[in-house]
């Protein structure tokens, strides 16, 4: 129980820049979810069950489209892919015992920041220290969705056109230092910014949804890559 | 809009979670397979690269902030800034351009 306690306190302590960092992005997340008509109620409950800027940042566009349920579905499905190798992964990371009730409770907030931090935790992963993330990492992002609908109607244009790089700032701040370190997926990046160009450009591509464009592109050009240059299990520990 | 909103947010929701709790409760081996493996390593950096990219360039009021943008927050990152500041720092520089 003490041990608990500590583990708890590790969690909310790792866990406030984190929470931090996510009110500052989810406010810009909750500018594209406002641009998509919805309420701060449904932004902050999006966020509550999804935890996710692409994933939600990729609803949102779809949302905004009027496109078909099933396109939410996929894309959803798509942008998120990567939690279920993390929790692919995190599972390891638990005791056999492990209740499924700390096993749901934890794979509700995997996300890149509180896996990050719990992966480097040595030994038999206490879920009390994901708890302890989870309780100031979840509201922050919730919160930080709903403000930035509610603020983003009293901002004037320019303060929301800076704000909606945010986003796209800390996908940048995701996807180059693998790319540094990883000249597969360096060059990946590289045809994917090319790719993803010219299909908004390209006729019949063009007509399709943002959301349908980076389905086909990454299903496509991950295929590709998966083909070309499989990785090691080794090499996939560093997907974090 | 022809489509409920709170649909869309219902499915969002019932895949995420299940993306994240499922692996977890369910699956205790690792993935096996050595082309799904790979596929799910490239999937989020090429996901994220789709998504930023034009997009970074239409999302501002005018596109060349939304270039400098790119191309500061790809410099940042790559000497090591973290997620949150170099967020900061995109969002500077568009503030700053579209001041001029």
């Amino acid at each position: 129980m003490l041990q608990h306690k500590k583990a708890l306190r590790e969690g909310i302590r790792d866990g406030l820049p984190i929470g931090l960092g996510y009110l500052a992005v989810s406010f810009s997340l909750g500018v594209a979810a406002k641009n998509a008509g919805l309420t701060p109620l449904q932004g902050f409950f999006a966020s509550l069950f999804n935890n996710a800027s692409a994933g939600e940042y990729a609803g949102f566009t779809v949302i905004a489209a009027d496109a078909p349920y099933f396109e939410i579905f996929f894309i959803t499905l798509i942008a998120n892919a990567r939690y279920l190798l993390m929790s692919c992964a995190l599972s390891q990371k638990f005791s056999s015992g492990t209740s499924i009730f700390h096993r749901i409770l934890v794979g509700y907030d995997v996300t890149d920041e509180i896996f990050g931090i719990t992966i480097a935790r040595p030994g038999i992963l206490d879920p009390y220290y994901c708890y302890g993330a989870i309780l100031i990492a979840a509201p922050s992002w919730a919160g930080g969705t709903a403000l930035g609908i509610i603020a983003g109607n009293l901002m004037p244009a320019r303060a929301v056109s800076a704000l909606s790089v945010a986003l796209f700032g800390m996908f940048l701040a995701v996807i180059i230092p693998p790319a540094k370190t990883d000249k597969v997926v360096g060059l990946f990046v590289l045809i994917s910014f090319v790719a993803s160009y010219i299909c908004c450009h390209l006729p019949v591509l063009r007509d399709f949804s943002g959301g349908t464009r980076t389905i086909i592109l990454t299903v496509a050009l991950s295929a590709i890559a998966a083909i070309l240059f499989p990785v090691s299990e080794k090499e996939e520990q560093h997907a974090t | 809009m022809q489509h409920n909103i709170n649909i869309y947010l219902l499915i969002m929701a019932v895949v995420t979670l299940s993306i994240r709790i499922l692996p977890l409760t369910l699956i205790r081996k690792q993935i096996k397979n050595q082309f799904l493996q790979s596929f799910l390593y490239y999937v989020p950096y090429i996901t994220l690269a789709v998504m930023t990219f034009p997009a970074i360039i239409y999302a501002t009021q005018t596109p060349i902030a939304g270039i400098a943008a790119l191309i500061v927050g790809i410099i940042a990152a790559w000497c090591g800034a973290g997620l949150f500041p170099v967020s900061v720092l995109c969002c500077l520089v568009v503030f700053l351009i579209e001041l001029l």
